[in-house]
């Protein structure tokens, strides 16, 4: 049986920039714990032969031609930014986080 | 910033045994990019384009718009798989790698994780001292790369920065990221091989015809991974990734300033940090960036937004009997079909000249006149230009030029000459001889004509030759070259002067 930690929540929560109060990370330890409980189901029946379902239709390959098509103009690219210099977004500084 | 204590090389490596991962970032050049129909920046034609105008909402991560698959994108990441010796993946599949970061409207990455296009292979990489290597590669998957930031503030470093501007022009270019397996036994030669690595991978790129393959555009980019274990220990020690190192040079230095920095930290009893670094090119160092992210924290999933890829085989075939000869067996046969020496081979290989010989010597000249036009004269412009000998001249131009001094047409010094006329791109090498009246005066008479002038003009030196000081020969003959403005072939005019001065007595 899966166990999450009160670190494993505020770990997370961090990773997906949310701020939780500890109230938060300790109510939302208990319900992810039994979210991954009911997910744990899922093994008991899951064998290798069982091909993981990513999709629910078995698609595969549509590919796109390379042709060039149409872009946003730049002010359409910008309209929706809270700030930008005409040509660019502006954002805060991040400090150091480059992937 | 404190500058890191640095063990001397050759002491680092009796005492430790390096161990390098080398990551290359591949930009292919399609035509758009790799889930939009955006024009592709990593293609020449569109290169320099305007912040933010080969932008689709896809590539912003606007709410609603979808990613499609670049077929051709998928062909390249397949042909270069091959050429890398890896298996294709029958089925692969996209995932999301998650991370906040402007560089990414979307807050992921599309990439790929636990199945991969194309896996386990090997590239033989030759040094330029000649040994040779047989590198594993461990994979080569598809992604996307991302948006371009520029941090401004007060001191325009990152951490000194006030605001960020992002161009998402590069956002959604079609990446193949190729990774290899760890690297041991190279030893001494750890620095030297990583570069060549980059440099097999460039020259596979470039036969391929799949990226434009620039460094200094970000179409290849190599992050290095060092670790450094005693002497005879066989567990990995603690390694550090290097990121973003944009030229060979730089890949070279950054792994030998890794290998100095890490020895010097152990000896010293300290441990290694698990980090990735950023690398200085001025200052030849690297600073640490932020410690190295689990990739359980980059909560990979598969992407619920694409269908698996699965290449029909034929098509795999197909390009399999498409691909061009390996870089390391087309140089073992031209070294043995040019009759060159280990020397004179590696003057034009290190000199990344292999391709301009070749078409020289496809264009009819012999070998050695094509290495000896483009690693002397050629290379020397080149290094008082500051610039690339490859692409300095036309090979056409250049065997058409060797061709010129071997019937006689132009002496060496004309035919240099007549190569600054081509470099300056006044025409062909005929074109510029006719244009500026340089061929070699082979008339007899109008030599002969200037030879009796300047011998009439030095009775003195007449006499001499007379009296059989054939040295003395050399200052009519200077007079004659001079009055033929260099036009003339000087061994010629020496037997012709030799003659007359016979003759008249």
């Amino acid at each position: 049986m899966s166990e999450i930690s009160a670190e494993q929540v505020a770990h997370l929560a961090n990773l997906a920039r949310i701020a939780l109060t500890e109230e938060e990370i300790e109510h939302l330890t208990t319900e992810l714990g039994q979210i991954m409980q009911a997910v744990e189901k899922v093994s008991e029946v899951a064998t290798p032969d069982v091909v993981p379902t990513s999709h629910p239709i078995p698609l595969h390959n549509p590919l796109r031609e390379d042709v060039p098509a149409d872009v946003l103009s730049v002010e359409e690219a910008l309209s929706g930014a809270p700030e930008h210099d005409g040509t660019r977004f502006v954002v805060s500084a991040i400090l150091g986080e480059e992937q | 910033m404190a500058r890191a204590a640095l063990m001397d090389f050759d002491e680092a490596l009796e005492r430790f045994d390096p161990v390098i991962g080398l990551e290359v970032h591949v930009e292919l050049n399609t035509r758009t990019k790799m889930f939009s129909s955006a024009p592709n920046p990593a293609n020449d034609e569109f290169h320099g384009a305007e912040p933010n105008t080969l932008v689709a909402p896809v590539d912003m991560g606007l709410p609603g718009s979808l990613p499609a698959v670049n077929g051709t994108a998928v062909r390249y990441s397949i042909s270069l798989g091959l050429a890398l010796g890896c298996g294709i993946a029958p089925s692969s599949r996209f995932a999301r790698k998650n991370y906040f970061y402007p560089d990414l409207g979307k807050n992921y990455q599309i990439s790929q994780y636990d199945e991969p296009i194309a896996f386990e292979g090997t590239v033989e990489v030759e040094l330029e001292n000649g040994r040779t290597f047989e590198v594993a590669i461990e994979r080569a998957h598809m992604e996307e790369d991302a948006g371009k930031l520029t941090h401004v503030g007060s001191t325009g470093r990152i951490h000194g920065a006030e605001y960020s501007l992002v161009d998402y022009n590069r956002a959604g270019v079609p990446l193949v990221e190729i990774v290899t397996k760890p690297i041991v036994g190279a030893g001494a030669d750890a620095p030297a091989l990583a570069r060549a690595y980059v440099a097999t991978i460039r020259d596979i790129v470039l036969s391929l015809g799949i990226s434009e393959a620039r460094m200094e555009r970000g179409n290849l980019r190599c992050d290095a991974n060092v670790s450094l274990r005693p002497k005879g220990q066989e567990k990995f020690g603690t390694r550090t990734e290097t990121k973003n190192v944009n030229s060979m040079r730089s890949v070279e230095r950054a792994v030998r300033h890794e290998i100095q920095r890490q020895a010097a930290i152990l000896a010293d009893g300290g441990t290694i940090t698990q980090e990735t670094r950023h690398w200085h090119e001025d200052t030849g160092t690297t600073s640490p960036g932020r410690p190295k992210s689990d990739a359980d924290d980059y909560r990979y999933f598969p992407e619920p937004d694409l269908l698996p890829v699965e290449p029909d085989p034929a098509v795999i075939e197909e390009l399999r009997a498409a691909l061009p000869e390996p870089p390391a067996a087309r140089r073992r046969r031209l070294k043995a079909e040019w009759g060159f020496t280990d020397l004179e081979f590696q003057d034009v290989a290190n000199g990344g000249l292999l391709n301009e010989v070749a078409a020289t010597v496809e264009a009819g000249a012999t070998p050695a006149a094509a290495r000896k036009w483009w690693t002397g004269e050629l290379t020397r412009i080149a290094n008082a230009q500051g610039a690339d000998a490859a692409g300095l001249a036309e090979p056409a131009h250049v065997a058409e030029l060797a061709a010129l001094v071997d019937e006689g047409t132009l002496t060496d010094r004309l035919a240099r000459q007549v190569l600054e006329g081509v470099i300056a791109g006044e025409g062909s090498p005929r074109e510029i001889v006719d244009a500026r009246g340089l061929a070699v005066v082979s008339d007899d008479g109008a030599l002969i004509a200037a030879i009796d002038e300047a011998l009439a003009a030095q009775p003195d030196v007449l006499a001499k030759i007379r009296d059989g000081k054939v040295q003395a020969a050399g200052a009519v003959i200077g007079a004659v070259m001079k009055a033929m403005q260099g036009k003339a072939d000087a061994a010629r005019v020496r037997e012709l002067v030799l003659e007359r001065a016979a003759a008249d007595s």
